[in-house]
């Protein structure tokens, strides 16, 4: 017993910066971020918090499920930037929806999200959970340096949910990570404890690109052969492969060495960014909303990101 | 020996004569940006059976190559 998927939402907040809106005070231009990333606008915050964006992806994710929030038995967030130290961004959120169940986070950074449906998994295969709330929600905006062109022009705030229920749709999956601090790495604020020593560093995102592209299209070839493999199913049998959408490229390298049929590979990138946790949740809704999916296609999802922490799984599809 | 596999990989990535790539190409002047290079650089860890930790940005084929011929030494 594991679960299936009955509603999914996602919410991205109004403001939108286009490439040439960063243009206006980056030396960069809409031809470099276009092809080195494959991102063409991005949303970014402007008063919504990250539990409000969470909060507006759940709402929609549960009027597709007929879902009351008083029915939820566990509420799973996987995000790097919730609002506050504490309350996490499941408390927070649980808050909004006014839930009556227990509410946690988790930090997997972009592969939080699949780290999450596994671990809901494991509450459905214990019999604790019969209605699971998993949502992906960042607001990347806060992370970055915003004077650092080669980082800020990546990232886009957003959020994606998935409401679940008992069933057997998870058919297979890998989670993994490898720690390492020299690829990507997110400080956090110093604090102001009188008797630290430690030179203070910024709080924004430091990435090592070429080294991040390294690990991620290494992981995603790995990782999606191994789940398609451990499901018993061939890559001929995969209806789509819904990716974490880091950068473009990383999906087109991946792509030249898998043997899926590359129209099967979807990105929504161009107009979101990186929303790091959020941008597989947010893209399943997109799809599943364009009725892209047909009762029991495969799909393959598939994460990689900062830890360095990789993760897929595939799911098989049930239309309502 | 590094060179001629990388001068390979290069023209098989742009579609052009190999001839046309000499130690002081520069990557810029052939189009290739820092993604490319990594994904020819993967390859090469692959047919090398090495891992190259690229570090610093190199200017020309002749660099790269040289750089990881250091590695394999």
């Amino acid at each position: 017993m594991n679960f299936e998927v009955i509603g999914t939402g996602h919410y991205a907040p109004e403001n939108v910066v286009t490439n040439d809106d960063l243009a206006k005070f980056l030396d960069t231009s809409d031809e470099w971020i276009s092809t080195r990333v494959g991102v063409r606008e991005r949303r970014v915050c402007t008063t919504e918090t990250t539990a409000e964006l969470a909060y507006r992806a759940s709402k929609n994710a549960l009027e597709m499920a007929g879902t009351n929030p008083e029915e939820l038995d566990l509420i799973l967030c996987a995000t790097i930037s919730a609002d506050d130290a504490s309350p996490s961004l499941a408390c927070n959120l649980q808050k909004l929806l006014g839930a009556e169940c227990p509410a946690m986070d988790l930090n997997a950074a972009c592969s939080g999200f699949i780290y999450m449906l596994e671990t809901a998994a494991g509450f459905f295969a214990r019999g604790t959970a019969k209605k699971v709330l998993v949502v992906g929600a960042e607001r990347m905006s806060r992370l970055l340096n915003w004077n650092d062109r080669s980082t800020c022009v990546i990232f886009g705030d957003g959020a994606g949910a998935m409401v679940l229920s008992a069933g057997s749709s998870y058919l297979a999956s890998k989670i993994y990570a490898k720690g390492n601090t020299d690829v990507i790495r997110i400080p956090h604020p110093q604090g102001m404890s009188p008797f630290y020593k430690n030179e203070s560093e910024e709080p924004f995102v430091l990435m090592n690109g070429q080294e991040t592209f390294k690990f991620a299209v290494n992981a995603m070839t790995k990782d999606v052969q191994e789940v398609i493999e451990k499901a018993g199913l061939t890559q001929e049998d995969i209806a789509y492969v819904i990716p974490h959408q880091a950068n473009l490229r990383i999906i087109d390298s991946a792509k030249r060495k898998l043997s899926i049929p590359p129209e099967r590979f979807c990105s929504n990138i161009e107009r979101y960014g990186n929303t790091s946790a959020a941008s597989i949740p947010i893209l399943v809704d997109e799809l599943n909303r364009d009725g892209k999916f047909k009762d029991n296609d495969k799909l393959v999802l598939c994460s990689f990101g900062g830890g360095l922490s990789s993760a897929a799984c595939v799911l098989e599809w049930k239309c309502r | 020996m590094v060179f001629e596999k990388l001068a390979a990989l290069v023209a098989d990535h742009l579609g052009c004569e190999v001839e046309k790539i000499t130690k002081e190409t520069t990557f810029e002047s052939l189009g290739i940006d820092s993604l490319d290079t990594v994904e020819m650089v993967m390859e090469l860890e692959e047919e090398l059976g090495i891992t190259i930790a690229l570090e610093e940005k190199m200017a020309t084929v002749g660099e790269l190559a040289a750089y990881i011929e250091s590695l394999t030494a």
